[in-house]
């Protein structure tokens, strides 16, 4: 498993850097003092990041909290470079077989209300995390299944013990929703405490939140991290609509944007702020799919479904849709970049991946009429969210009207989108997204599986589940690659439950007078804003 | 606003002789009503685009040119395309047929019902009138867009949906205002004299109550159609109204169009000039209809 | 007219409580819930167990008549409950966007009543001339024109030629008044303009109206001047119905800027709305809906004691 994770560290290849457009600029010394102004798209939930799940709590409550260790901040896109942030030294190696895990606590670490930080603290944050109690909810609990126990021997130790060797206990582990907190806090003021109030050993203190609107931090002068933060202070600023934030950025009503614009904005931007704009952009740990309800007719048929994938011409798409929406990556269900993603030869075999689109839906109208569905007509079932749901949507119609199936477009808002997958199950084809935070081939690829929490294609695969067991028990990458590509095949070229129609790609166009922040893979990622300052 | 009904049956309009041609009709409404006039050829355009789309466009509204995207106006591209490449003057005139079937679906249904609820509950009188009314009081006290926004939520989008969205608070309003003109009427002997005939409750409203709140239930609908087509527009551009590709104007200003405004300037323009130019001329219609059916305001 | 008053106060009720029963129902009509949205967010993977602490945390796993009691018990106890999306007092969330709808709403109405008395006054006074029409093409424009497209051509506009944008956060204005201005001036003249409409079409009709009044007649026949039996005697008397939906629509605006608040990231009551909506925050919808309602009843109520007040014919029984 370790082997694997060492041969995925030439993995910082997604990132790129737009030509013309200059890179943040590090080689200056950071100018300490002012305040950055950020525009939010999500809504804060509660303060709680081991509850909560939206970017929309990480980029305004992230900075009052240090995590027990974190990606490199100097090289984010990289899936494998983990730095301590409470510990100290390097991130341990593992020991006992790659089942015991040692971390030394930093020492001198001061909570915001001035309690000094301990190795209880850390215990008694990822016993919340890994082991709630009764009726407290953990969101990613699952993930940290391959642990034994947390203890902490003394004050500056914690030992991890896991039940099996797993190379995604330390990606898991850097999760940026891990928040740190205090033992006391937790003991006297109960689990759900945090839910609405703060005390981190963040760069920034809690200033204030006013609902709807903003989140204001203010510069934490007793930070762990040498002469950080650069900054005095931050303010996140509530806004929902995607223009509204493209205008905040042209009218400088706020510096940056931490989720992703379109192509099209940025180019706007550019044109209108010349220098006065920063692009960073690199591929995303997200990436749009369709799904079929496999248990309702005709989609039960492979046929119908294969047909459904052929229609869809991902390399002009990877083309075109890629100006106005934030996809742009043709590739498997692996992401691009990675060791374990298939390579362009691999990738076209699968259907609906060859070049040659108009054999591709010559043959898909070939299946369809074989399938006595020549005039199909069904509804896509979307999230109300323009970027990029409903461009995708709107461009997979389109695809599909040139086979001459007709579609609509039933776009619903959120909470009744999951509720149609999870309950009602009351639709055909739909629009999907698999998002994940540290990129963890082998764990977000678990999507797929037909019973998976997540997976609401409704299908049965035992074969599925078998090829991805052995592959996470894998040790040989080469063989564990060998079966990443069997269990491609047949989750979307032999029986295609869903399909995949391109990766995402993050966009960060942003005043150029801000700097030290880089790009990461995810919009969970780097958004501890402690080696942020303005250059004004 | 109340309307009062002593004066149906216009007498201006009965005045015309009746062997004048259509061009003295037309001069004579022009000459009378020239807001009215011009509203009303507003809404002939916008009903020969809706009706004859087919035959002013030979694009597909759907159809998707990749190497046109957000194209600047031009003879190709009469108004320019948007985001996905699709000419947006096809779209505008599609989109006028989504238009006049929200708009008149919408009103239609929303007055109709209105119609009936408000006659009856005058008819009837006594405590079905009161408990009407205090049913209908308890929906006007929401805004319009505040209850489609629910119902959009319990039903879910689409045009249908939004259809029964924008009907359903029209109802009230309509009701309410010829409900205080079926009651005038309600005492005029002949509704006794129908009673006394045994003449059910329903041919009694139908046939006898109804024709004459034609008046109000004229002025209330023309205003629905431009109330609809804007609560449309509202809807789709908070993104839970119509669904794209289907052509209307108000998606038409939602996303890109807003987003790219400032390179592509005519998709954002073109569409909410097609907004505006179809309620105006509505309600400069529907103003004319007021003036001719409500004797209080006709000129000295 | 004590009594009248009395009476009309207590008709309020069985409208308030039909609103609440209507209200609480609708919403849990809506499929999905709270927790769902909240919990599903990374590759839509949810914790089962998470969502069901969350959904027995937030009482909606109770019977249905048993959250309805809740909802109601809570106006005798004055505990309009927590939201369920943030957690945080209904009560503390509605007051802070109160301040900005309200201030919204006050400014949206003057302006609107500057534009629309003097034009509705010239318009009646110069009936069926080119000024009537132009007046009439103007006023209808506003109400025409989506209010949310207005604001956004202003706001490109000004980001266009300027480079400038109004401020994305609200402070007051007993703070900093005029920063409070820069950003509310101009969702107040979009929405402003578009009421405009509808007062100067009713200032217009009822003033002419007014005009025909046998007074008025005398007045003329006594040769007094048309301009001072206007200003003095027929306007006073045709606002009137002015005043009424001045004040109906000055209760619509608290509540009723949903999408123009969108245009303009206004972080007022019709964008808490949107939001609770989507997030299927029940509470916190219903106590919005609520709030709406009730100011648009008191100002029915209010509108008809003035009017019952200002004009001694009428009477009610």
């Amino acid at each position: 498993m370790k082997r694997i994770m060492a041969r995925a560290a030439t993995l910082g290849v997604g990132l790129a850097v737009g030509a013309g457009f200059a890179v943040g600029a590090l080689a200056a010394t950071p100018k300490k003092g002012g305040v950055l102004e950020f525009v939010v798209a999500s809504k804060i939930p509660s303060y709680d990041g081991h509850q909560e799940s939206t970017f929309g709590m990480i980029h305004p409550i992230r900075p009052f909290y240090s995590l027990l260790i974190r990606i490199n901040p100097e090289n984010p896109s990289s899936a494998t470079d983990f730095v301590c942030d409470l510990c100290v030294g390097d991130v341990p190696k593992g020991t006992d077989g790659g089942t015991k895990f040692t971390f030394k606590i930093k020492q001198g670490v001061k909570f915001h209300d001035g309690t000094p930080l301990t190795s209880a603290d850390v215990k008694a944050t990822y016993d919340k995390i890994v082991f709630p109690p009764q009726g407290v909810p953990s969101t990613r609990k699952a993930f940290y299944s391959m642990i034994d126990s947390v203890t902490a021997p003394d004050a500056d130790t914690v030992v991890f013990k896991l039940k099996f060797p797993s190379g995604a206990f330390i990606p898991a582990l850097a999760s940026p929703f891990n928040f740190v907190y205090s033992k006391k806090d937790l003991d006297e003021k109960g689990y759900s405490w945090h839910k609405t109030n703060v005390n981190g050993t963040g760069a920034y203190t809690f200033k204030q939140h006013q609902p709807g609107a903003f989140v204001e931090g203010t510069r934490n002068p007793d930070y762990h991290h040498e002469g950080k933060p650069y900054l005095d202070g931050y303010k996140a600023i509530s806004a929902p609509k995607m223009a509204v934030r493209i205008q905040a950025i042209r009218g400088d009503r706020a510096a940056i944007e931490f989720r992703g614009f379109p192509p099209k904005a940025r180019d706007d931007l550019k044109k209108a702020l010349g220098d006065d704009l920063t692009v960073q952009q690199g591929d995303w740990n997200c990436a749009s799919t369709f799904v079929f309800n496999n248990e309702r007719k005709p989609f039960d048929d492979v046929r119908v479904r294969r047909a459904l994938t052929m229609a869809i011409d991902r390399w002009t798409g990877a083309k075109y849709l890629s100006k106005i929406a934030i996809v742009k990556s043709v590739g498997g269900i692996v992401y691009p970049g990675s060791p374990l993603a298939a390579t362009e030869e691999e990738l076209t075999k699968i259907s609906g991946f060859g070049k040659d689109i108009e054999a591709s839906r010559a043959e898909a109208k070939r299946l369809l009429k074989e399938a006595g569905v020549e005039n199909l007509t069904f509804d896509l079932h979307n999230r109300a969210v323009d970027q990029p749901y409903k461009l995708v949507g709107t461009w997979l119609i389109d695809q599909w009207r040139r086979i001459g199936v007709k579609v609509t477009q039933k776009a619903v808002s959120t909470g009744q989108w999951y509720d149609v997958y999870r309950k009602s199950k009351d639709y055909d084809v739909g629009v999907f997204a698999n998002c994940q935070s540290v990129i963890n081939p082998l764990a977000d690829v678990s999507g797929w599986l037909c019973s998976a929490s997540n997976n609401y294609t409704y299908c049965k695969d035992e074969e599925l589940e078998e090829t991805f067991k052995a592959m996470n028990k894998e040790p040989d990458p080469a063989k564990q690659r060998v079966l990443m590509r069997k269990f491609e095949n047949r989750a979307m070229h032999e029986k295609v439950y869903g399909a995949m129609v391109l990766w995402w790609y993050k966009i960060n166009p942003h005043r150029s007078y801000v700097k030290g922040w880089k790009i990461a893979p995810s919009h969970y990622l780097n958004q501890h804003l402690d080696n942020v300052w303005l250059d004004k | 606003m109340t309307v009062t009904t002593e004066n149906l049956g216009s007498p201006d309009i009965e005045a015309l002789p009746e062997r004048d041609s259509l061009i003295v009709r037309c001069w004579n409404l022009v000459r009378r009503q020239p807001l009215g006039a011009a509203g009303l050829l507003f809404i002939a355009i916008m009903t020969v685009m809706a009706f004859g789309a087919e035959v002013l466009t030979s694009i597909n509204p759907e159809e998707q040119m990749f190497e046109h995207m957000l194209e600047a106006p031009s003879w190709e591209f009469l108004l320019g395309t948007d985001n996905f490449g699709r000419d947006i003057w096809t779209r505008i005139i599609y989109g006028a047929r989504t238009a006049m079937l929200v708009g008149f679906f919408a009103a239609f249904f929303g007055s109709v019902i209105g119609l009936m609820l408000g006659v009856g509950s005058a008819y009837f009188g006594g405590k079905i009138d009161l408990i009407f009314q205090r049913v209908m009081d308890i929906f006007l006290a929401f805004p319009s867009i505040i209850m489609a926004l629910a119902v959009v939520s319990v039903l879910g989008t689409g045009l249908q949906n939004v259809i029964i969205a924008i009907m359903l608070p029209m109802i009230p309003q309509c009701a309410r205002v010829v409900r205080s003109s079926a009651l005038s009427i309600r005492e005029i002997p002949y509704v006794d004299a129908a009673r006394a005939l045994g003449y059910s409750h329903g041919r009694i409203i139908l046939r006898h109550m109804s024709p004459n709140v034609m008046a109000p239930f004229l002025i209330m609908f023309t205003s629905f159609v431009g109330q609809a087509i804007l609560a449309e527009a509202s809807l789709s551009y908070l993104g839970l109204g119509v669904q794209e590709p289907i052509p209307a104007w108000g998606l038409m200003l939602q996303g890109g169009a807003e987003e790219y405004a400032e390179s592509a300037p005519w998709a954002a323009v073109f569409p909410g000039l097609a907004i505006t130019f179809a309620v105006f001329a509505f309600n400069l219609f529907g103003d004319a209809v007021r003036d001719v059916l409500d004797p209080k305001l006709r000129s000295r | 007219m004590y009594k009248y008053i009395i009476n009309r106060i207590l008709l309020m009720i069985p409208t308030l409580l039909g609103a609440a029963v209507l209200v609480f129902f609708v919403l849990r009509l809506v499929p999905g819930d709270v927790c769902e949205i909240r919990l599903a967010g990374t590759g839509l993977f949810a914790d089962p167990e998470a969502i069901k602490i969350c959904q027995d945390d937030l009482g909606l796993n109770d019977p249905t008549y048993v959250q309805f009691g809740r909802f109601i018990s809570g106006y005798f106890t004055f505990d309009l409950g927590k939201s369920m999306w943030t957690g945080r007092a209904v009560s503390e969330e509605i007051g802070l966007r109160f301040q900005l709808s309200l201030q919204i709403a006050i400014m949206a109405t003057i302006i609107s009543v500057i534009i629309a008395v003097p034009l509705g006054t010239i318009s009646a006074v110069k009936q069926d001339t080119w000024i009537d029409y132009a007046v009439r093409t103007f006023s209808i424009a506003g109400i025409a024109m989506p209010s949310f497209w207005l604001g956004m051509l202003m706001i490109l506009g000004m980001l266009i030629y300027t480079g400038w944008m109004p401020p994305l956060d609200y402070v007051s204005p007993f703070e900093d008044p005029i920063g409070n201005m820069t950003q509310l001036i101009w969702p107040a003249l979009a929405t402003g303009y578009r009421y405009s409409a509808v007062i100067t079409r009713m200032t217009r009709s009822s003033l002419l109206e007014v005009l025909r009044e046998d007074y008025v007649r005398t007045a003329r026949a006594k040769g007094l001047l048309e301009k001072v039996i206007v200003n003095q005697h027929a306007l006073k008397n045709a606002l009137l119905p002015v005043v009424t939906i001045v004040g109906i629509e000055f209760a619509f605006l608290i509540g009723g800027l949903v999408v123009t608040e969108q245009v303009f990231n206004l972080n007022g009551l019709g964008k808490l709305f949107v939001d609770s909506v989507l997030n299927l925050d029940f509470n916190m919808t219903q106590q919005l809906v609520m709030l709406v309602a009730l100011i648009f009843v008191l100002a029915n109520l209010v509108v008809d004691v003035l009017y019952a007040w200002l004009d001694p014919r009428i009477r009610y029984a």
